[in-house]
């Protein structure tokens, strides 16, 4: 059976040329701790200034602003977090939206926990925030902005640029999680007006376990994890050379391929999305227009998603889906919630997110399976009969 | 997945399904908010369930577990039928994964349900057949809820979670 991998959100495989990367960096150095003063510390420390050369020049930022991460959701900890101590003197109020990932909502809970405020912006039906909206939240004692480039549920790409002006204007710290974004659509730090960026590399075909926090010149920010004075004090900890070395490599090939990508990633929606249509009572979620070019979020009326998506799994096609049905009847995808579906229609929504190695046939193959399950679920549905 | 052989064959084939015309009686549990639905119709001759069939709107358990329960009820009197409890049918599909457990809930739920109201008619003769308040089964489906924001059980119906404090989304 062949497998059919449409879940490139969940992570992306490890690119061929990563893993060469990768298994020819063990072979050569391996264990060289890049804070050891001798040979293998040299060589150790020539990866990693060159792998920090690589992100940065993926983001258009400096080498000295990249700090090297667990990933996306240390990156993400790190910046909240990091700003929310630094500035605690400052003012206590943190801005961010009702679409964030877990990973900024969950951090901004534990913070409420410690005194600081959270004003949440709502999204609109397209799950779109307003800047306007984040301007007039602004008060006094706001210290940090934090909303997220593209939604991982949906694809809405959010209006950073704007907001990242707003933010310099009040001298408040702009982060953004980038996470989902980066990798499948060309991202410029200096156009997107942020001071932070978290970003994490098994989004663009690198390995799972390493990440990035870009750090704006002159940001006031603490680490998150303290000890030795790896990654210029802000990120203790001897590094991961073997994911970072993977990084390194995905990191170029994502800049040097990146019109390529998006390109294709484009066409496969467009497709899908053609097909998608001939299909009854679906409702795609997000925007149409500013959407990541390669994930699709639909709602199939009637019919729940995990159970559209075990089936899908069971002909060797990997999607997913955020009804999260799998942690608890209840729990619908706060995302689609927020962007106004009913709780039964958010219980029936899959996600596709395509990757390069993607293919056309790919989706012809997935769609007649995905066309018999929905007929398939729906026949055993009492809502579908009561229409 | 970790759903066992037997929830993966029901769930992929499922037995019985559709509504029967005429019912002597049907059983609704569940709603579309917490993610799953079914409904249990049967034909009873002789004080024993002749037919029976289902719809459901739910996760792969769900639907295992209503494949499940309308097999083991076939042919049982209504007294046999009453003794099936949520727990021996998880147990007849081999077990279910921890979180999937509310699930099995539903089937012996909706298969009791279709029989009281099959007594209802019978007593009632002519009367309008007792109709089950919305409230009544999204009052029982919470106890067996998740809190969608922290995932906390929630183990008796309430607006706020006990966990985290956010409020339950329950219309």
């Amino acid at each position: 059976m062949e497998l059919i991998y449409f879940d490139h959100i969940s992570g992306t495989p490890l690119h061929p040329i990563v893993k060469e990367a990768m298994i020819k960096y063990i072979e050569e150095n391996g264990f060289g701790n890049p804070s050891s003063q001798h040979r293998l510390g040299d060589a150790a420390i020539e990866t990693l200034n060159h792998a920090r050369e690589n992100v940065a020049r993926l983001i258009n930022a400096k080498p000295e602003e990249i700090v090297f991460t667990s990933g996306g959701t240390e990156s993400i900890n790190h910046a909240i977090k990091g700003v929310a101590f630094a500035r605690a003197k400052k003012g206590k109020h943190i801005i961010t939206s009702n679409i964030e990932h877990q990973s900024v909502s969950r951090t901004l809970r534990v913070l409420m926990r410690m005194g600081y405020q959270i004003t949440t912006i709502p999204v609109d039906n397209y799950g779109v925030i307003d800047p306007l909206d984040v301007k007039k939240a602004i008060r006094d004692d706001t210290i940090l902005i934090t909303i997220m480039h593209a939604n991982n549920e949906i694809g809405t790409i959010e209006p950073v640029e704007e907001i990242g002006k707003i933010a310099r204007e009040r001298n408040i710290v702009f982060h953004t999680d980038a996470v989902a974004s980066c990798g499948s659509i060309s991202i410029d730090v200096n156009e997107l007006n942020v001071d932070l960026l978290s970003l994490s590399a098994n989004q663009f075909y690198g390995p799972p376990g390493v990440g990035a926090l870009y750090i704006r010149e002159k940001t006031t920010i603490f680490p998150l994890i303290d000890g030795g004075t790896q990654e210029n004090n802000q990120r203790a900890g001897t590094q991961n050379m073997i994911g970072i070395a993977g990084m390194a490599k995905a990191a170029s090939l994502a800049k040097a391929e990146m019109h390529e990508r998006t390109e294709h990633l484009l066409k496969l929606k467009r497709y899908f999305l053609d097909k998608l249509g001939t299909l009854d009572d679906i409702i795609v979620n997000g925007h149409p227009e500013k959407s990541l070019p390669g994930l699709v979020s639909f709602s199939v009326e009637y019919v729940e998603g995990e159970s559209m998506m075990i089936m899908l799994d069971e002909k060797g096609i990997c999607v997913s889906t955020r009804s999260a049905c799998a942690s608890g009847s209840l729990r619908a995808s706060h995302v689609l919630i927020a962007i106004g579906r009913d709780y039964a229609t958010a219980q029936g929504t899959l996600l596709f997110s395509f990757g390069i190695f993607n293919t056309i046939e790919q989706i012809d193959k997935a769609f007649v399976v995905l066309e018999e399950t929905i007929k398939f679920l729906r026949n055993i549905s009492p809502l579908y009969k009561k229409k | 997945m970790q759903y066992s052989d037997i929830v993966m064959e029901h769930f992929k084939s499922p037995k019985n399904v559709g509504r029967i015309e005429n019912p002597d009686g049907i059983g609704e549990v569940g709603n579309p908010v917490c993610g799953d639905m079914m409904t249990i119709t049967i034909k009873v001759k002789d004080e024993r369930i002749e037919d029976i069939k289902f719809e459901t709107f739910g996760c792969g358990a769900a639907i295992a577990v209503s494949s499940m329960v309308t097999e083991m009820a076939k042919g049982k009197t209504l007294e046999e039928a009453l003794k099936i409890t949520n727990k021996t049918v998880a147990e007849q599909l081999g077990g279910l994964p921890k979180n999937k457990l509310h699930c099995s809930n539903l089937g012996a739920d909706a298969l009791h349900k279709a029989i009281m109201d099959y007594y209802a008619k019978k007593e009632g003769k002519g009367k309008e057949p007792k109709k089950f308040e919305k409230e009544e089964f999204i009052g029982k489906r919470e106890e067996k809820c998740h809190c969608p924001y922290c995932d906390t059980e929630l183990t008796e119906p309430a607006r706020y979670c006990k966990s985290c404090g956010r409020p339950i989304p329950i219309k």
